[in-house]
């Protein structure tokens, strides 16, 4: 079993969270006392209807964006800006359009001095050949598909080696049968890897096939409606039956925090 | 090659024309001299060196005021993307004096500078400097603001973020403005030499300047061709290796 889940101390603890962005335009409570507990190599996926505030909380984990109220902590250490160790990989592909693939995974590894030259160039030839683009190692951004971009970010934020990984909808973009691709292909390098994850999605069986625990955000005030244990075999086939009562499960519930914002 | 055959073509009937209007003796000859007079006094200054001599006077000038005024504009255009303060202060100022004709600097540099080269300088460099100012400001501002995230959850910030991230992402605004910097410089260069008599250095705007006087329009042609034949080459010198570095990696103007 890849969940070997340490007893101890949580890896992520977030504790009474709220966020508030105040415009001329709007006032939107995103996040209201949202507390979470994220365990050493789970893997948690965020769900919820647009606008429930599962990105703010994403970047609040990152220390892009501070809390009005309440604290993250990662490793009992409090969170207050981004760090190395919790890298996110973002919605649509945030590749450096002036680096070819390989010198987008070495942006981040150029940036631990502890490393040499040569170990940098390793580790990035290694995590570009974990996601099956060696041959691609030189081409341009605008070169690779949408699937092969996300691929290079998938490696550019696992090569620094960070502990947590934050994924937003990483693959809302993409083509049904790429994205099938890839979750064979996460699935295989997180259970090889034991990383920390929480992943962003607004897809109930993307989060059915990638979770240990699918966290269930209802909108306006953002907060937890729900929780739901998954507790498949891994590797798990998105198409799979096994799957799918899941996900049933939870699309009911989803539409249930969804009409009720219509309803309001 | 087939490209190349036809601009060719294009510029030889521009030339047929030319010369057909000065066969019709319409035009007195003083006024319009033939294109043929223009090639012949071309290359008569081609050979005695004065051609040569003033272009290379001008492009020392040009050259060195350019670089001045990149070297000041750049920074003072990625601070004032970056705070109130300098936006308002200095932005304001770029915004108000780029929209001065650089030729109005000429009076102020003479009394200051005298007829010297430090007022020819003086001129280019307020020629360049605002717009690259401009230029730098708008292309920091305009960067995806998710290359600045991903770059910021990587570590990446103070010295490393402006070099690595915003300088690189802002590069497609930085060519043009360094091109439009350039086309300033040159025209303040010109405008520059053609008013001012200065002694240390005989440029093309000079020349022009003196064919004028001597009534010798087939030199103020010649030099005026001259002058945008170096303005073609210096952009093909200058700035193509930049535009096909920027169409080969973001993946622009894909024919």
């Amino acid at each position: 079993m890849s969940t070997q889940i340490v007893e101890n101390r949580p890896k992520l603890i977030i504790k009474g969270v709220s966020k508030r962005f105040k415009s001329k335009r709007a006032d939107v409570q995103a996040l209201d006392n949202v507390s979470l507990d994220v365990a050493e190599g789970e893997f948690v996926c965020l769900i919820g209807p647009s606008g429930c505030g599962k990105s703010t909380l994403l970047d609040i984990t990152a220390g892009l964006t501070m809390p009005d109220i309440g604290e993250v902590l990662a490793d009992g250490q409090l969170v207050e800006g981004p760090g190395r160790q919790r890298l996110v990989m973002f919605q649509e592909s945030a590749l450096f359009p002036w680096l070819d693939a390989f010198g987008n995974v070495m942006f981040g590894l150029k940036l631990r001095p502890d490393l040499k030259r040569r170990e940098r160039r390793e580790i990035a030839d290694h995590y570009l050949q974990l996601v099956g683009l060696e041959k691609f190692k030189h081409a341009h951004v605008h070169e690779l598909s949408g699937g092969m971009k996300q691929r290079v970010a998938l490696a550019r934020a696992l090569a620094p080696d960070p502990q947590v990984l934050l994924m937003d909808e990483p693959f809302a973009a993409l083509d049904a049968l790429t994205r099938d691709q890839l979750y064979d292909d996460l699935q295989r390098i997180w259970s090889e890897s034991h990383k920390t994850v929480i992943f962003v999605t607004h897809n109930v069986r993307e989060a059915v096939c990638l979770g240990d625990r699918v966290v269930l955000m209802s909108s306006r005030p953002g907060r937890i409606a729900e929780v739901f244990d998954i507790p498949l075999p891994r590797p798990r086939d998105i198409n799979s039956p096994e799957l799918s009562s899941y996900a049933s499960r939870i699309a009911t519930a989803l539409k249930g925090t969804v009409s009720k914002v219509v309803s309001e | 090659m087939k490209r190349v055959v036809i601009a060719s073509l294009f510029f030889l009937a521009l030339a047929a024309v030319w010369e057909l209007a000065v066969r019709s003796g319409r035009w007195s000859p003083v006024l319009l001299p033939s294109p043929i007079s223009v090639a012949e006094y071309v290359w008569a200054a081609l050979l005695d060196g004065t051609l040569i001599e003033a272009t290379w006077v001008t492009l020392k000038r040009l050259l060195l005021g350019y670089a001045v005024g990149v070297l000041i504009g750049l920074p003072i255009g990625l601070l004032t993307s970056s705070s109130q303060i300098m936006e308002d202060t200095f932005g304001s100022l770029a915004l108000g004096l780029q929209t001065l004709p650089s030729v109005c600097w000429v009076p102020l540099a003479l009394v200051w500078f005298g007829q010297s080269e430090g007022a020819m300088l003086f001129v280019v460099v307020m020629g360049t400097v605002w717009s690259v100012i401009i230029a730098t400001d708008h292309g920091a501002r305009t960067i995806p603001p998710i290359y600045a995230r991903a770059a910021r959850t990587m570590g990446s910030k103070g010295l490393h973020k402006w070099t690595r991230v915003i300088l690189p992402a802002s590069l497609p605004f930085l060519v043009s403005g360094m091109k439009q910097g350039w086309a300033f410089a040159w025209r303040s260069l010109m405008a520059a030499e053609i008013y001012v008599t200065i002694l240390t250095g005989f440029g093309l705007g000079h020349l022009l300047h003196y064919g004028r006087e001597l009534n010798a329009m087939e030199q103020v042609i010649g030099v005026m061709l001259v002058i945008v034949v170096i303005g073609l080459v210096a952009d093909r010198l200058l700035f193509s290796p930049w535009e096909r570095l920027l169409h080969a990696r973001w993946g622009t103007n894909v024919k």
